[in-house]
């Protein structure tokens, strides 16, 4: 399990820098997105991982650590809005800049073909 | 009087709100009105809670009676108090400036500008870490869509840039509370601060990682060395009375450092005491070296500016690598000067360029502004304030950061570094001043009206600067006293726990 938690957040982080370092605004939303799953399921993890453990109180069960899943909750609220705001804004700028570069220009024909 | 501390984050939230109603939403006048009247209360809030505080009285707030270290705290103590009076004081000048006809180029500039305001403030305020992530995101979102005000080519490849990194950096700063939380177990900064000194081995390990995200959560804010190539664009080519509002923005960063740094990893930290120290020192001197650089290239007035905001942040870094009371007490003497002088800058710069057509703030040759006097002598008491000139508050500031470093390699380190980057600043803005009002061809044909709103607000920053250095004593008595009770919070963080149990 633990196992498992930490290969499925390491591998979202790695995916989400990845493609957060790209040229172009749509895998950079993408990679950022990624990153925010990856960010979630981390602070989640961060009151230890519970098996079998009561959802509710219950006597004789282990009980996770609820303030966890308060922040995740915040977390996703917040990671949402500002993905909607940067799809927005990348389309602004593909609308005023005429392309869709992060840096706003193409810089070579030829990284230009590689990316698509 | 005890829900004084809320109140600096209640009246901007209400006065966004409401500012999108209807009754004020229709017309530009009740917006103004009403945005500069809240900006006014929570103006003398802010003195209300400087004057209490300055007693030496601590607030903690505890919101919905939830007591530490469960519920969220708001801490009003010397520092908060005097962050939040200084957010004030430039709130209410962005927006006195902005209301003479920058406020008609986009909708929803008052409002925007009041939860920028309330993001700023509840910063400022909280005493519990993820609060502080929140408030972040408030500050931060306002502060996206403030950039792209009115709209425009540059602004949008700006933005994109900002926008990105931020939200890299929030993405951090998330990783950065999960392995925090995960080590120390609180997110309540005085328990923290009480439970880090009992971790070990892997635990403690951990924590430092934490602590060290956070440091590059916090220097991506206040534009540290590695993280700072975003700012001059970005503060280019934002509106001016936006820009004069995000002056207050670097130094976010670094009041979360003192706070944060300060307390849970400062000196009584145990194992992991001066967590961050060791790094501050590098880039500190390598921030106000390439600041320094980049404004002697600036081809604008207000690229100059932003690199002058560098220098100063990295001549805070330095102060916070000395890491002593009296240099703590220097940084926030020269952080208060440096966030109005800069301020005052940009709102120059902008009224500058609105007066030369196409070359704008460019240092180039090109028509005379119109009223080459008035703006000549802002122009140059600005720039006085800012490279550090005697009468002015920048020297007193730059003098006290230097006073501070008292070893050997203190001296040698900072000395050197902050002489030349105000040697390059007094060489760049004499290239600037010269050229902009000087190296004049033709006449200006157009007639330009400016409105006295405009420099209304600009003075009102630009007092700061023989004001503060009129009044240093009581200013350096006030900041030392900061400077004393950071230590002692640091030291007995128990007071922040019980205080919340009235």
């Amino acid at each position: 399990m633990e196992m498992l938690v930490a290969l499925a957040i390491g591998i979202l982080t790695a995916s989400g820098t990845f493609l957060t370092l790209r040229g172009r605004t749509f895998p950079v939303v993408l990679g950022l997105t990624l990153l925010a799953y990856a960010v979630n399921l981390f602070i989640f993890s961060s009151g230890r991982l519970v098996i079998d453990g009561a959802a509710v109180l219950q006597q004789g069960l282990p009980v996770p650590d609820p303030l966890p899943q308060a922040l995740v909750l915040t977390a996703i609220v917040i990671g949402f809005a500002m993905t909607a705001f940067a799809v927005i804004l990348s389309m602004r700028a593909r609308a005023d800049l005429g392309n869709d570069h992060v840096d706003g220009s193409i810089r070579s024909q030829q990284n230009d073909g590689d990316q698509r | 009087m005890s829900h004084l501390p809320i109140l600096p984050i209640l009246i901007p939230m209400l006065a966004g709100i409401l500012l999108l109603l209807p009754p004020l939403r229709t017309t530009l006048t009740r917006q103004r009105i009403a945005s500069l009247v809240s900006a006014g209360i929570n103006l003398l809030v802010a003195v209300v809670l400087l004057n209490q505080s300055a007693t030496g009285e601590v607030a903690v707030y505890a919101v919905g009676d939830w007591h530490p270290p469960y519920g969220i705290v708001l801490i009003a103590d010397r520092l908060s108090a005097l962050m939040l009076l200084l957010t004030a004081i430039l709130l209410f000048a962005a927006l006195l400036y902005a209301s003479a006809g920058e406020d008609e180029t986009g909708r929803f500039f008052y409002p925007l500008m009041m939860f920028q305001a309330l993001g700023i403030n509840g910063a400022f305020l909280t005493g519990d870490l993820f609060n502080l992530f929140v408030f972040f995101e408030i500050l931060l979102i306002a502060s996206y869509s403030l950039l792209i005000h009115g709209g425009g080519k540059h602004k949008t490849r700006a933005a994109v840039h900002y926008v990105f990194l931020n939200l890299v950096g929030s993405a951090i700063f998330l990783f950065a509370l999960g392995v925090v939380y995960g080590s120390i177990g609180s997110l309540n900064m005085a328990d923290m601060a009480l439970r880090v000194r009992e971790l070990s081995g892997a635990e403690l390990e951990l924590a430092k990682v934490g602590g060290l995200l956070l440091l590059v959560v916090f220097g991506l804010k206040a534009a540290m060395l590695p993280l700072q190539f975003w700012l001059p664009r970005t503060y280019a080519t934002a509106p001016g009375p936006v820009v004069a509002l995000f002056a207050i923005l670097t130094k976010v960063g670094i009041y979360c450092m003192m706070r944060v740094h300060g307390m849970i990893f400062g000196d009584y930290a145990g194992d992991i005491a001066d967590l961050i120290q060791p790094w501050l020192w590098a880039t500190a001197i390598l921030t106000i070296a390439i600041g320094a650089i980049g404004a002697l290239s600036s081809p604008s007035l207000k690229r100059l500016a932003g690199h002058l905001v560098i220098v100063s942040v990295g001549t805070l870094l330095s102060a916070l690598a000395i890491n002593t009371p009296a240099a703590i007490s220097a940084a926030l003497y020269y952080a208060a000067h440096s966030t109005l002088a800069g301020a005052a800058l940009f709102l120059v710069s902008e009224l500058i360029s609105e007066q030369r057509g196409g070359a704008l703030d460019m240092i180039v040759r090109s028509r005379p502004v119109a009223q080459p006097v008035a703006l000549g002598i802002t122009f140059f008491i600005t720039a006085l304030a800012l490279i550090g000139m005697p009468p002015f508050s920048g020297f007193i500031g730059k003098l006290m950061v230097m006073q501070s470093a008292t070893t050997m390699m203190q001296m040698s380190s900072t000395w050197p570094t902050l002489l030349i980057a105000t040697l390059f600043a007094l060489v760049a803005f004499s290239r600037a001043g010269s050229t902009l009002f000087w190296r004049a061809t033709g006449k200006n044909s157009d007639n330009i009206k400016v409105s006295s709103t405009k420099y209304a607000a600009i003075w009102l920053l630009l007092l700061a600067a023989p004001l503060m250095s009129l009044f240093a004593g009581p200013i350096v008595e006030f900041t030392a006293a900061t400077a004393a009770q950071l230590d002692q919070f640091a030291q007995t963080p128990e007071i922040l726990l019980n205080g919340g149990n009235r």
